[in-house]
This record gives C-alpha cells, structure tokens and sequence, in this order.
C-alpha cells in the first residue's frame, strides 16, 4: 500500500529512454516473482493433479489431471480448514485491540520515548520466530508466571493449564504477529497531521467523536495493512499449532506439513496449498471492498 | 445570514494580561487586547512574534500561561475548543481528506446534531461560490478553493468568532488579492467578527478596520490601517507598515498645537499630537512620498529642507522615486506621482524639498531605526 507511489516519479521523466527507466526498474523484482513465485507456482499447480502410481513407490506420482484431489483434500480437512480461519481471525482481532492502543500511544503520547518504544516492539524480531514461540510455551507452562498468577487468584483450577490448548496456540499467534500489526497501524496513525484533530475540536467534536471522525478512518490503510500482515501468515500457520496446541488444535499448516514431509502425499499438499491461497485471496478481496481503503490516500 | 443566532449573546473578545511561555521562552507577553464584535481585526507581526500562538490560545487548542481571555461577559479561559462559539481557518486549511467537500463543510454541523444541515451547506457552499464541488475531496481541489472551502466549513457555523491563519499565505498574488477581496466582502456578508493573522502588511492595511501590530509577543501599536500609517508611535511600526525617512533632530520649542524642531540645522514644524515622545532629541519620520521635490528657488509651502542633490533616480510607472543626498550626509527617498507636478530632474541636479508639517511623525531619539526592517523585506 505504501509503495504505491513508488512509479509515478520516475515516469514524469519525458523522451524514450526515460519511457523505459520504469520498466528497468521493475525488471530485478519480476524476475525474483518468475524464479520464486510463479514457477514454484505453476509447478504446485501441475503436483495438485497428480495420482499415485499404481504399484510403485511412495512418493512416485503420475499426471492424471485429477480435480477430483481437491475435493477430497478439501472435504477430508474441512475442521482444519475452518479452525485456521477462525484461530487467524481470532489472533488478528487481539492484536488488532492490543496494537492499536499501543500505535496510538507510540504515536501521539510517546514524546521523547518514542524510538525507544518502537525499538521495543520490534525487538522480539532480533529471536527467530521459533524461539519465541517456544518461549511462549515456557511462560505459559505450569511453572510460568500467567498459570501462577491465574491460580493464585483463582481464576482457574488447580489442575487447568492453559499449553496444550487452543488459547495457547492463539495467544502465540496473537504474540508472533504482534508488530506486524503495530507498525502498520503506527505508521499511518504517525502520518496524520495534528492540525485535522485540532481542526475537528475546534469544529465542536470531542475527543471521542474526534477519533471516531477523523482519527480513526485516516488510520484505516494501517489498519487494513496490519490485520492483512497478521491474518494471512496466521491462517497459514503451523508452528503455533505445532509448540502450543494438540492434535485437537491442528490448522491446516499442520496438514499441510505431514501431508507433504511425513506421508509424502505431495498431490494433497499441493491442493490444500491452493484452496487455502483461494479462500484467503477471495476473504481479503471482499474484506478490501468493504473496509474500502482504495478511497483513502 | 446577517443575524447571526448565538452573536446577540456575546459581545467583544478581550484578552486581558494573556501570556504564553513555551519553556523559558516567552511567545506571548503579557498581552492586553479588546477586538469589538463585529469587526475585521488584523494581527500584523512579523514571523514568529506570537500571533499563532495567541490565535490558538483564542481558539483553545492552548492554554495560557497566565491571563484571562472574555467573550463578553464570559469568560471562555478554561473552556475546552468543541465548546467554544469560536471557529479556525487554519494556515494549512486543515481540510479532512477523507470526507467530501460537502460533509467537510457539514462537520461541524452535524457534531451540534443542528437540523437543515443541507440547507446550511449549500447556502454557504453557493457563498463561496463552490457548489458544484460539494462532492470532491479535497485533494481534487485547488489551492484558492480549498481557501474557500476551509472559509465556508467555519463560517457554516456561524461562529461569534472567526479566527483566520494567514489563510493567503500559500496562495499566489493575483489569486491573493482576489481572495482577500472576497474574504472582506464575505465578512461583511455575515457579519462576523473575523481575527486576521498576517504578517504581510499590503494584505492587513487593505482587509482590516483596526490593526494590531505585534512584535516579540507584544502589541507594540493598535490603530486603524490609516492611523498606523500617519501616525506610528514607534519604528518598528512605521518601519514595518510602509517606509520611511528618518532624521534626527532637536526639540526647540513648542507653541500650543505646533512643535517646532531643529532638524540638522533648519527650522520646521510639527504637529504637538504627532510627538509621541517626551524627550528632547527626536527622530522625525517623513514617507517619502509625502516629500515634493523641486528645482533651487522655486516657491514652496509647508517645512523645507534645502542643499540636496539627486544622487539616484528611478521610475516605476506610476511615480518616480528619488534618492536624495542632503548636506548631512544622509540619503533621503522620494516619490513622487509621475503626473506632471515634479520638475525635469537628473542625477547630480541640486533639489530643495518640502512638505507639509502635519506629515511628520516623531518618535524618541533613541528608538532603533532599522528596527521591523526584516518584516518588510519578508514579502
Ligand atoms: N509548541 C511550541 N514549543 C516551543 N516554542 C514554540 C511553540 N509554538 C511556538 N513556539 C515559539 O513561539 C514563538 C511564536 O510562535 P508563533 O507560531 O505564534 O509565531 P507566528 O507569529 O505565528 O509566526 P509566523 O508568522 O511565522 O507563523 C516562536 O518563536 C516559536 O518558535
Ligand atoms: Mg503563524
């Protein structure tokens, strides 16, 4: 979304030569796509519709042009499929409530302290993921400080834990996926000029209509940009799923996984790859529609 | 749109002992200032003398250090901006880019839940003359009518108080004295009281019925444009409103109205009123283009200044502007109307000048010549 500027500078540039320079440009990131997107892709396409060979090996597939594959991949993993989406909305609405007042405060409360916050929210990035998701585990395991305190104020039995459960695979996503819904937010809460909302209460509109007005629907590109960030990697998420939750909890990442490292079904992988890039491609087109940010500049 | 509901319930605006400190920096000092309803009230100042800064605590997007700001009889002080009769057009216009033109203009409207807002926008949107863009964003507009906009969604709500940051400022100089043709004329139309920012004094002088001059967080004079003009009691007011010579001289004696000076060496009179100092040694102020040049000999009438020499001249279409340099060494300017009145002049020609006594003005010897200078070449 911020980048979609980017093009017109360069293009205002008059002759042939400088027709072309856009183009130029344009050639590293194409070809990147073709290497690692598009072939890839295509070769997913053509692994979907394959069918074992009869008698032979594990793993040994022929080209049968099988659509039928995505039906039963589909049909066999619908629980999955629906637990995704609802555990990726979940996530992204608990970061979307846990980041906007922290984007909010970094932004317009923060004075002085402001770099030093935004250093904070990223500096879980300086981990990898699967650490952080492992240390999630440890805090909310039985000797971890949540469990302690939930206890201590008898907010759930003695013998409730919380790993091993959906919460927990939640939380982890929520907490993963944290900053990409912060900083998006953050940026375009920052890009607001303070005179709109001065301009607003001076046009008889108190602090809550204020944000309700002129805040909050000029920070809709961060907003629409940061729960797409969380939402997609989220519904395609299996290491939350994998450290933090049961085999009652699996996604279809989860699926996915066995399906193409363990049972080396690569057809079915291939078809669950596909349908969930369909479903979440048509949520997002619909979501974009609705929130309606193509307005916003 | 004349009678305006909620103007009969207030009355002038008065800021009383207003000061504003940023840190240890002092923006607006101690400030006392009445603006009558109903008036074209311009604050003049050059840049960074406080007259944002008084504007906003006016508004209420900030709060005085200290001091007491009236509406009449109420005091507006510690009233939060939404709840005060007061509305901005911002220097930047602050239009919301999100809303249409119309719900722009609307917005203000609708956050008093007030009933015929359509009614309301398209009279005030018609005044403006930018119907036919009540549905655009603002980003499709120009500059000269996102001006008009911005005018329009304050005035929609027909505020007892209308402030204006330098609202021209961006705007081009043709369209700028167009605009400020329409502003006035607008003011007239609904009779509100306008505030006026500005630092350019052309714009001030042509808008306003009363001026305050502003410097280093004071009002350093109050006037009608003419009065400000004629008459300023300081340099750096006659410095910045116009130009100006200035010459020192003496207090030799005053007889009832007339004050009559020793002016390196010759004789004139002044007006007793146009002194606004107390001491002995003056600097007496003349426009140049209140001086008349003439040939040596010829009759004159009024204060006269012999021994000059035409060092430079210049012309500009409507007037000729001289420099001349008088026996004291010091360059004076002039000019004069190219309508046949002065002689045929060329450089190193000896001049005699003169004007007439109730053209002076005469301020304390030790007031800074250059004083508000900046302001000047600012434009
Ligand atoms: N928030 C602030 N913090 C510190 N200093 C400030 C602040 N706002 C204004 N000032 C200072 O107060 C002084 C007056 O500022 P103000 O904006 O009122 O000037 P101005 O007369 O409107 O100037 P201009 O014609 O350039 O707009 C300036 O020296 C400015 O640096
Ligand atoms: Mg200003």
């Amino acid at each position: 979304m911020a980048f979609a500027h980017a093009g017109t500078a360069t293009a205002s540039k008059p002759g042939r030569a400088g027709m072309r320079i856009p183009y130029l440009l344009l050639l590293p990131g194409l070809l990147w796509l073709l290497l690692f997107f598009v072939l890839p892709l295509i070769n997913l396409a053509e692994t979907s519709t394959k069918t074992p060979i009869a008698g032979g090996e594990t793993g040994a597939y022929e080209q049968t042009f099988r659509l039928q594959n995505y039906v039963d991949a589909f049909s066999e993993n619908s629980a999955q499929f629906s637990r995704s989406f609802i555990y990726a909305l979940l996530a992204t609405v608990l970061a979307l409530a846990i980041s906007y007042p922290l984007a909010y405060a970094i932004a317009f409360k923060s004075g002085k302290y402001k770099n030093i916050l935004l250093v904070l929210v990223i500096a879980p990035f300086f981990t990898s993921f699967l650490l952080r998701t492992i240390a999630w585990k440890q805090i909310l395991g039985e000797e971890g400080p949540v469990i302690s305190i939930l206890r201590t104020f008898h907010l759930i039995g003695a013998d409730t834990s919380i790993t091993a459960t959906a919460l927990a695979v939640i939380t982890g996503m929520t907490y993963n996926f944290l900053p990409f819904m912060t900083l998006p937010i953050y940026a375009s809460l920052e890009r607001i000029d303070p005179r709109l909302m001065e301009a607003s209460g001076d046009l008889y509109a108190n602090g809550l209509t204020t944000f309700r007005r002129v805040t909050f629907p000029l920070s809709m590109p961060g907003v629409v940009a940061g729960t797409l960030l969380t939402f997609i990697p989220a519904a395609g998420d299996y290491v939350n799923a994998q450290i933090l939750g049961n085999p009652t909890t699996k996604m279809i990442g989860n699926v996915i996984d066995s399906r193409f490292f363990r049972i080396v079904d690569y057809p079915t992988a291939a078809a669950l790859s596909f349908t969930l890039m369909a479903a979440i491609l048509i949520l997002i087109t619909v979501y974009i529609r609705r929130a309606g940010t193509d307005e916003l500049i | 749109m004349a009678n305006h509901p909620d103007a009969a319930k207030t009355g002038d605006l008065k800021l009383s002992s207003i000061t504003k400190s940023f840190g240890d920096f002092l923006a607006v000092d101690d400030l006392d200032l009445v603006i009558p309803k109903g008036s074209f009230f311009a604050l003049l100042g050059p840049s960074g003398c406080g007259k944002t800064t008084t504007l906003r605590m006016i508004a209420g997007l900030e709060e005085p250090t200290s001091g007491k700001i009236y509406l009449g009889d109420t005091d507006l002080t510690d009233t939060k901006s939404y709840r005060r009769p007061v509305n901005t057009v911002f220097q930047n216009y602050a239009l919301f880019p999100h809303l249409t033109i119309f719900e722009n203009v609307a917005f203000g409207l609708r956050r008093r839940g007030i009933k015929e807002v359509k009614e309301s926008v398209e009279k005030v949107l018609a005044l403006v003359e930018l119907a036919h863009l009540r549905d655009r964003k603002p980003t499709q507009l120009s500059g000269g009518q996102q001006q008009r906009i911005a005018v329009a969604r304050a005035i929609v709500n027909r505020p007892a108080l209308l402030l204006l940051d330098e609202p021209l400022g961006a705007l081009d100089l043709k369209l700028r004295r167009q605009m400020q043709i329409e502003l006035k004329w607008i003011q007239t139309e609904v009779g509100i009281t306008f505030v006026h920012v500005t630092h350019d004094q052309e714009e001030a002088m042509t808008m306003a019925d009363t001026i305050a001059v502003m410097n280093e967080g004071r009002i350093e004079q109050l006037g009608s444009p003419a009065d400000l003009y004629e008459n300023p009691k300081t340099a750096f007011v006659a410095n910045f409103l116009g130009q100006s010579n200035f010459i020192k001289g003496t207090v030799e004696s005053t007889s009832g109205a007339d004050q009559f000076v020793n002016l390196q060496g010759t004789r004139i009179a002044i007006p007793a009123a146009r002194n606004s100092s107390t001491h002995k040694s003056l600097l007496v102020g003349i426009r140049p283009e209140k001086f008349r040049i003439h040939n040596v000999g010829d009759a004159t009438t009024g204060n006269k200044l012999e021994g000059g020499v035409v060092t430079d001249i210049s012309f500009v279409g409507v007037s000729t502007q001289y420099q001349v340099e008088m026996p004291w060494k010091q360059e004076l300017m002039i000019f004069e109307q190219n309508d046949g009145g002065a002689p045929n002049l060329r450089k190193g020609d000896a001049v005699t000048l003169s004007w007439e006594p109730h053209f002076t003005f005469a301020l304390d010897g030790d007031e800074d010549v250059k004083s508000g200078l900046a302001g000047v070449d600012g434009e």
